[in-house]
């Protein structure tokens, strides 16, 4: 449907969102530069210079020096569980809480979305004396307790995502109709048959968008591995991508080569699943 | 977290769409029960452990003095931490004072730059998907490598910025992250490169959401394209309003990646967040003070948290 | 969707095993005849980086043992060393001595290695074995040491007809003449915060003398007095003629303003030479004491022990403590002196004739020198030295105030605490 008012103004908006774009690509073309150019090269010349030779000798040490291959398979022991586990209880919660009146069902959904609120740091220390205090045979653990494993931060990824996963799955199994499951009443199907067989799968496009959304979120964390791995071979990427600033100090072109590489999986997933992904950031947002 | 998962409020639709009927649990088997208690009681005790129980822990331990080791150790000491941390330590009011100023560069700035694009790109114009994947780009990013992006630009000879000003490699060059005058920010700029893109893309969700035959009303009616805007538009996107301004205000509480992976918070970038974390982890641990710092931080994010809970929920039950 | 759930159940759960394997382990550590052992460094940049492996090479060719190498950037460590020590450490890691390393003993998170010193003692004088001990025990071995001192290139004070100062004044009146001539007189960077306690450290002393440092450090004297008040007096003057930029750049960058004769002169350890690696400009550096202010002339200088520590865990894994007393033999020493000449071996049977001009210097420099201290943050609490001096000091520099009144106040409450 095209608007009549809308024709007029375009030259100007296109200037204005052109100057914006530039903005906001600048950024990211300058590391891509910066990436492709020998550190010789920028030695001698300088980094706002057009010398060659442009190639991908950067990305090929920064991914064996900096170590990324580990970094980006950790970041995949974290990310799998901690998203699986996170919408399976999610979705369990959210049919509970949506489908069932009980007495305290607000009560648990207002906790529920409140604790996803809260800055992580106001956790930080109580959850890491908690996590020392509790042993783990070394089968489990080279610590001896819960301190510097992927079981602390996935614990804790998942703790804090399911206050949002529950909140909109729940607002997403209200709108089913409730003759669905009455109708399963009927025929005798339990709780579990239900959630199973009838709400599960009409959620799925909810379940889709969350999905790639928390995987980049927890892709993308930062603060919690931090706070409790401290192998650095155990780190995932975002936390392991920061310490290659310590290892690559001034090497600009390595730094730059390292970001570019981070990015790219994200990119992959965004391009893939980019209609998931701004759905799950807007789920009830707009209609559907 | 690198990222305000806040969830996007539904009560209007909740408010619109016929509500299935719940059931009723007394009307349950046996089995039934148990399954629906496992289903709410898993989530519920992790929620409880690992979130409520840590608040309440750190609340506790803001009154006492303990170096982390033995719990034996842990002494009460009434509010002292709460005074020390108040009256003699320096960097507490920089760090309030930044997070005030964070608070209102993404709320006067970016935020209002993000509703600009989407209003913007809400219109019918050639590539609009093309800019839209352009601003949102920044938002896929983690905010790690936002600081570390953002450090290529402002790097005092090697940056794009001083390149482009022409100051690079002379004593002119302004050190953008280094000068405790101007790292905020510059620090800020990076931030709402990325907070900018993600308001956008979720008021552009809402305005697509938004009910063409209201916009159709106001042109019949005779009403420019700004003040439809302002006078219809804005107002039916009450809810997403809030939510933006909810995010907004948890956003500048939670900051903390960027301004670690620039220089750990420290030299005129010090945030709240962040010297909870330096008291806590750092090689100084010092417990109580760290702990009352991180009850600070609770107190005045509930403010926000509890805003937007009332506005949610209120109406939907 | 039925299947499709109860794959998902299975991959989560099939996860589990996965990650056992990735965050537990052989409990190779508490065995004590393990043949296996690992350090954990915080020597990350190369030239030192090499050395630590050459160290680790030798000692696996020597015993047979194997070492796991972990090399973390130095920040990464120092900054999270109580939550390190606290969660999964390695067997031995790269420490300092000084009250840096007692306070961790003391905590209880160190494991005393006077097995090893029973063999390598010898290598180690009275002033060696004081800084490795707490409480009658020992707890580190050294490995190297390198004093603090002015560096400088010959061929740019030779241009200028620059003379070595030898007083406070004639250092002041040196880099007046030096910003005439277009330098910045003395490069630095404080980025990391802790540099800056180098400059105060020598000020301190000079001005007050050495017992004064060792004494502020443990906060036997005040803060709030007109001692610590004339340190940053001295500063003020010494101030304007730093580099402006300091807070923003790192040691390794401000290094770089003096090789690339920006700078007339840099107040830093010998590691310099870890950075400044080209070999015209390693000829060309020379260095001299911090000048004479008040007290004590040049008697004190500042000359911090790197060296390793064992950590808890390790206790009474043999493989652990051979490392640590092969990490106190002249071999190891020099194993890891063949690839970072910045440095100065500690051990007595290590192999000096090597020295390069600038490290015989530096020994002579240690020799002659009556009192040594560690440095800032390895002599006071490290709370002090972290969270209160390095945003105080930083703060200086910024707009030059201090307000020492809060600094005493700040360390009662600290000194209780710990």
């Amino acid at each position: 449907m095209r608007r009549p008012t809308q024709n007029v103004r375009h030259s100007g908006t296109h200037v204005f969102l052109l100057a914006m774009s530039a903005l906001w690509l600048a950024p990211l073309l300058w590391t891509l530069y910066t990436s492709l150019r020998p550190k010789e090269v920028t030695d001698k010349y300088g980094y706002w210079s057009l010398h060659g030779p442009f190639n991908l000798h950067n990305f090929g040490t920064a991914w064996t020096d900096g170590d990324l291959p580990r970094y980006f398979v950790n970041s995949l022991y974290i990310a799998v569980p901690s998203v699986l586990l996170t919408l399976a209880l999610a979705s369990m919660m959210a049919f509970a809480v949506s489908r069932y009146t009980w007495k305290f069902n607000v009560t648990l959904l207002i906790l529920f979305t409140a604790g996803n609120m809260l800055p992580p740091q106001v956790l930080a220390a109580p959850l890491f004396e908690m996590f020392k205090h509790t042993p783990l045979p070394y089968v489990l653990s080279t610590s001896g307790s819960l301190l510097d494993t992927y079981y602390a931060v996935i614990a804790v990824e998942v703790a804090f995502q399911l206050g949002f996963c529950t909140f909109v799955l729940s607002n997403y199994m209200k709108t089913l109709p409730g003759e669905l499951t009455e109708a399963a009443l009927v025929d005798g199907a339990g709780v579990w048959r239900q959630f199973r067989r009838i709400i599960l799968p009409l959620t799925r496009p909810a379940l889709a968008a969350l999905a790639t959304l928390q995987v980049i979120w927890l892709y993308n964390d930062f603060f919690w591995p931090l706070l409790f791995l401290s192998s650095g071979d155990r780190l995932p990427i975002t936390t392991g991508v920061n310490s290659l600033q310590g290892q690559f100090l001034m090497n600009y072109n390595l730094i730059a080569a390292g970001a570019t590489l981070t990015v790219i999986p994200t990119l992959i997933v965004y391009l893939a699943l980019q209609r998931h992904f701004v759905a799950g950031l807007t789920l009830g947002a707009s209609k559907g | 977290m690198t990222q305000t998962t806040a969830p996007v409020p539904v009560a209007t639709e909740v408010e619109r769409a016929p509500r299935a009927r719940a059931g009723r649990v007394r009307r349950l088997t046996g089995s039934d029960r148990l399954v629906l208690g496992l289903m709410v009681g898993v989530p519920t005790l992790i929620q409880a452990v690992l979130i409520w129980i840590p608040t309440l822990l750190s609340i506790g331990l803001s009154v006492t003095r303990w170096n982390g080791l033995a719990l034996s150790g842990i002494k009460p000491v009434g509010l002292d931490n709460y005074r020390y941390a108040l009256r003699d330590y320096p960097p507490f009011w920089p760090a309030i004072a930044h997070n005030v100023i964070w608070l209102g560069f993404l709320a006067l700035v970016a935020t209002p730059l993000g509703v600009l694009l989407a209003v913007v790109l809400d219109q019918q114009i050639r590539f609009t998907r093309l800019y839209q994947s352009v601003f949102f780009t920044p938002v896929m990013l983690s905010l790690v490598l936002v600081g570390i992006v953002w450090q290529l630009v402002y790097a005092r000879n090697e940056g794009l910025l001083n390149n482009l000003l022409g100051t690079a490699g002379t004593n002119g060059a302004v050190d953008w992250l280094g000068d405790p005058h101007v790292n905020l920010w510059a620090a800020l700029i990076a931030t709402g490169w990325r907070h900018a893109g993600y308001i956008m893309v979720l008021y552009l969700a809402g305005l697509k959401g938004l009910d063409p035959s209201l916009r159709e009303a106001a042109s019949i009616d005779g009403a420019t394209g700004r003040q439809t805007l302002f006078r219809v538009v804005f107002p039916a996107m009450r809810q997403i309003n809030i939510l933006v301004v909810v995010i907004t205000f948890i956003e500048a509480l939670r900051a903390f990646d960027i301004v670690w992976v620039i220089n750990h918070g420290t030299n005129g970038l010090e945030l709240l967040s962040v010297l909870v974390i330096q008291n806590l982890v750092g090689e100084g641990q010092v417990i109580g003070v760290g702990s009352a710092l991180a009850v600070l931080l609770l107190i005045v994010s509930l403010i926000p948290i509890v805003i937007y809970l009332v506005r949610t929920f209120r109406k939907a039950d | 969707m039925h299947r499709r759930s109860v794959l998902k159940g299975t991959a989560a759960l099939g996860a589990i095993p996965i990650l056992a394997a990735c965050s537990g382990g052989d409990p190779a550590t508490q065995a004590a005849d393990s043949k296996a052992t690992s350090l954990g460094s915080g020597l990350a940049d190369a030239v030192p980086k090499s050395g630590i492996q050459a160290m680790v090479d030798l000692f696996q060719q020597q015993s047979g043992d194997t070492v796991r190498l972990n090399v973390m950037p130095r920040d990464q460590l120092v900054n999270n060393i109580s939550t390190y020590l606290q969660a999964n450490p390695e067997d031995v890691i790269t420490w300092f001595a000084g009250y840096r390393m007692r306070y961790y003993a003391g905590k209880g998170l160190l494991a005393p290695v006077d097995d090893a010193w029973e063999t390598i003692g010898k290598n180690f004088g009275a002033g060696l074995a004081d800084a490795s001990a707490y409480q009658g025990k020992k707890y580190l071995i050294p490995n190297y040491n390198y004093p603090w001192a002015v560096f400088y290139r010959k061929s740019v004070w030779q241009q200028h007809g620059y003379q070595v100062p030898g007083t406070w004044d004639e250092l002041l009146a040196l880099c007046a003449t030096m910003k005439k001539d277009g330098l910045s007189p003395i490069a630095f960077g404080d980025k990391d915060g802790w540099p800056a306690m180098g400059t105060f450290d020598y000020l301190n002393m000079r001005t007050n003398g050495y017992q004064f440092h060792v004494d502020l450090c443990a906060h036997h004297e005040s803060w709030d007095s007109p001692k610590v008040q004339a340190v940053f007096d001295n500063w003020t003057a010494l101030l304007p003629y730093q580099d402006t930029g300091a807070l923003g750049a790192t040691w390794q960058q401000a290094a770089h303003n003096m090789a690339n004769k920006k700078s007339g002169m840099y107040l830093i350890g010998t590691f310099l030479l870890q950075e400044i690696t080209d070999k015209s400009i390693v000829d060309d550096l020379d260095f001299f004491p911090f000048p004479a202010i008040a007290v004590e002339g040049t008697d004190a200088i500042e000359a911090p022990i790197d060296g390793f520590v064992m950590t808890r865990r390790a206790e009474k894994n043999k493989a652990a403590m051979d490392f640590l007393s092969f990490l106190g033999t002249g071999a190891a020493q020099d194993a890891y002196a063949s690839k970072d000449s910045s440095n100065l071996q500690t051990a007595a049977d290590a192999n000096t004739s090597t020295f390069s001009p600038i490290q015989k210097k530096a020994a002579e420099m240690i020799a002659q020198s009556k009192k040594v201290s560690q440095f800032f943050d390895r002599d006071a609490l490290p709370a002090m030295a972290n969270n209160v001096m390095i945003p105080a000091l930083q703060s200086f520099l910024k707009d030059g105030k201090v307000d020492l009144k809060n600094l005493e106040t700040q360390a009662k409450t600290l000194y209780a605490a710990a």
